[in-house]
């Protein structure tokens, strides 16, 4: 029973960053059509940045963490807001050339990080509280898996507040179904493609600072690997659709954790791409529709 | 002098020239439909002054140039339009679609309950549930809810139960007090009671510009040109 709870916990933990990688990619291809592979990028980028302002400050390792969330959040959502003014914008209606550059965006920020800080993994401020365990039913659960899931939760609720209570949420929900149709009652939906990009870069430099958290270290390659989980994820959950990323998220963080520990190590990630596959079979527009909520 | 003014207008769609040079002038106040069979070019036509599809050619409105500017800014100088699949969002109720389509602080909800009492009762329902009379009203309601002096309308009686025709009508009537109306519309009876001036398109050309009554009570014109029997008014 300990066991359960724990992978259980562990699974949900996985999911929270999951999703947070997700719910941006979601929406980005929701409204905009655009297929971000640089998407990773970004979650590295504020990974890192986020360790770099941590080295900076002085005060315990639960300031470090702060200063180092909110300088990984800024980074985040910076780089990608320019990614979308800069690269993303001059491309609209062509995305085989977003795509392209994407791709190439993501292997040249993954270069730039490993050329400034190296290959080797480096060591995250985690505070020792976030170290600690609860036992829970007999299971010593680390404090950090809470803290991941408690923020994807938040996130998740904010997101959805801001989608449904929000003029911008509104026009993001509308572009989701019909962009032209936003165009053609006279909204600008370049300012909000812009936001949505912003937004998804820092939920994914927010997954990166607790990627740090949960594995203790940040190597240049860990966007790419959640990336595509993310992909996965998205894919399950259906484009568009905040809540369909969250309930998809949450089940193939719990199937990885299950398929490792009750089949075989090394099970989990196989077990997620036979889910995918089975999704793809019964449902293939994924488990929501492509609405925004 | 002439409100709109479209000139030598092109869009190609694909390998399809479908647009071949369309002219022609919407005076000030009341409607001018736009008419023709099937495909030849109509619903392009209005797109095109919308900017929605790539276009070549010159559209002004009183003398502006609208043909460089994007989709929200040329509906932002007063251009209202209603699609001709209706488009509303059917993920969001009927208020957000209104709410979406507000532009300034005075939207003119007086108005639109006014025409279209049944939208305030729906007002929490999600559009992609709404009949499609009813999708229809959020439709036109969107493009009357700001004070736009020009409205494009496209087929808005399409697939209509007569009833709602004649509702449809009465609206069309009323927003050609408030602003100008070009309107795309297959239904003659609908166009004899709405409209004072007609622009007949055929293959990619306009090929007649004239009075609505002296078209419609011409019924060998109206089948030479439209290819239909005048007598459905």
């Amino acid at each position: 029973m300990s066991t359960f709870i724990l992978l259980t916990i562990t699974g949900l933990g996985l999911g929270a960053m999951y999703f947070l990688i997700a719910s941006g990619l979601s929406l980005i291809y929701g409204l905009m059509g655009v297929l971000n592979f640089a998407h990773g990028a970004f979650l590295t980028v504020g990974a890192y940045a986020a360790w770099e302002a941590s080295t900076h400050v002085g005060g315990g390792a639960g300031t470090k963490l702060l200063v180092a969330a909110l300088a990984g959040l800024a980074a985040g959502a910076l780089v990608a807001a320019l990614v979308e003014l800069l690269l993303i914008r001059p491309l609209y209606r062509r995305p085989i050339e977003q795509v392209l550059v994407t791709v190439g965006l993501a292997l040249a920020l993954s270069a730039l990080v490993e050329a400034i800080w190296g290959f080797d993994a480096r060591q995250f401020p985690v505070p020792a509280w976030l170290i600690d365990t609860t036992t829970i039913f007999g299971a010593h659960i680390p404090n950090d898996r809470f803290l991941e899931i408690a923020t994807a939760a938040l996130v998740l609720v904010g997101l959805t507040a801001f989608l449904r209570y929000t003029r911008y949420g509104l026009i993001i929900r509308a572009g989701v179904e019909n962009r032209a149709m936003v165009t053609a009652l006279g909204i600008d939906v370049r300012k909000a493609f812009t936001l949505v990009f912003a937004l998804g870069g820092l939920a994914a430099a927010l997954a990166g600072v607790l990627s740090g958290v949960y594995f203790g270290t940040i190597d240049p390659s860990r966007g790419t690997s959640l990336l595509i989980f993310a992909f996965i994820v998205v894919v399950i959950g259906g484009f568009g659709s905040i809540g369909g990323t969250a309930v998809a998220a949450v089940v193939v963080g719990l199937i990885q954790q299950y398929a490792n520990y009750y089949a075989s190590s090394g099970l989990g990630d196989l077990a997620v791409v036979l889910l995918l596959a089975v999704v793809l079979l019964l449902k293939p527009e994924g488990l929501s529709p492509r609405v925004a909520h | 002098m002439a409100l709109i003014a479209v000139d030598d207008l092109h869009v190609y769609l694909g390998e399809s020239h479908v647009l071949q040079g369309v002219s022609f002038e919407v005076p000030e106040g009341g409607v001018t439909a736009l008419l023709g069979r099937n495909g030849v070019g109509k619903t392009t036509t209005l797109r095109a002054m919308m900017g929605l599809v790539p276009r070549r050619g010159s559209v002004t409105l009183a003398g502006e140039e609208l043909n460089r500017l994007p989709t929200h800014s040329i509906v932002r100088r007063g251009i209202g339009y209603v699609p001709e699949d209706r488009d509303v969002f059917a993920g969001l109720t009927v208020d957000e679609n209104l709410r979406l389509a507000e532009r300034n602080g005075n939207p003119r909800y007086e108005l639109v309950y006014e025409l279209f009492p049944e939208l305030k009762t729906r007002g929490g329902q999600k559009a992609g549930t709404l009949s499609g009379g009813q999708q229809q009203m959020v439709a036109i309601a969107r493009a009357l809810l700001n004070d736009n002096p020009v409205l494009l309308v496209d087929e808005p009686t399409k697939g209509l139960a007569p009833l709602l025709v004649t509702e449809v009508a009465a609206a069309l009537e009323r927003a050609a007090e408030l602003a100008t109306v070009l309107l795309v519309e297959q239904n003659l009876a609908v166009v004899a009671r709405v409209a004072q001036q007609v622009v007949v398109l055929d293959g990619g050309r306009v090929v007649h510009t004239g009075g609505a009554k002296e078209l419609l009570g011409d019924p060998e014109r109206i089948r030479e040109l439209l290819g239909v029997h005048g007598g459905g008014h």
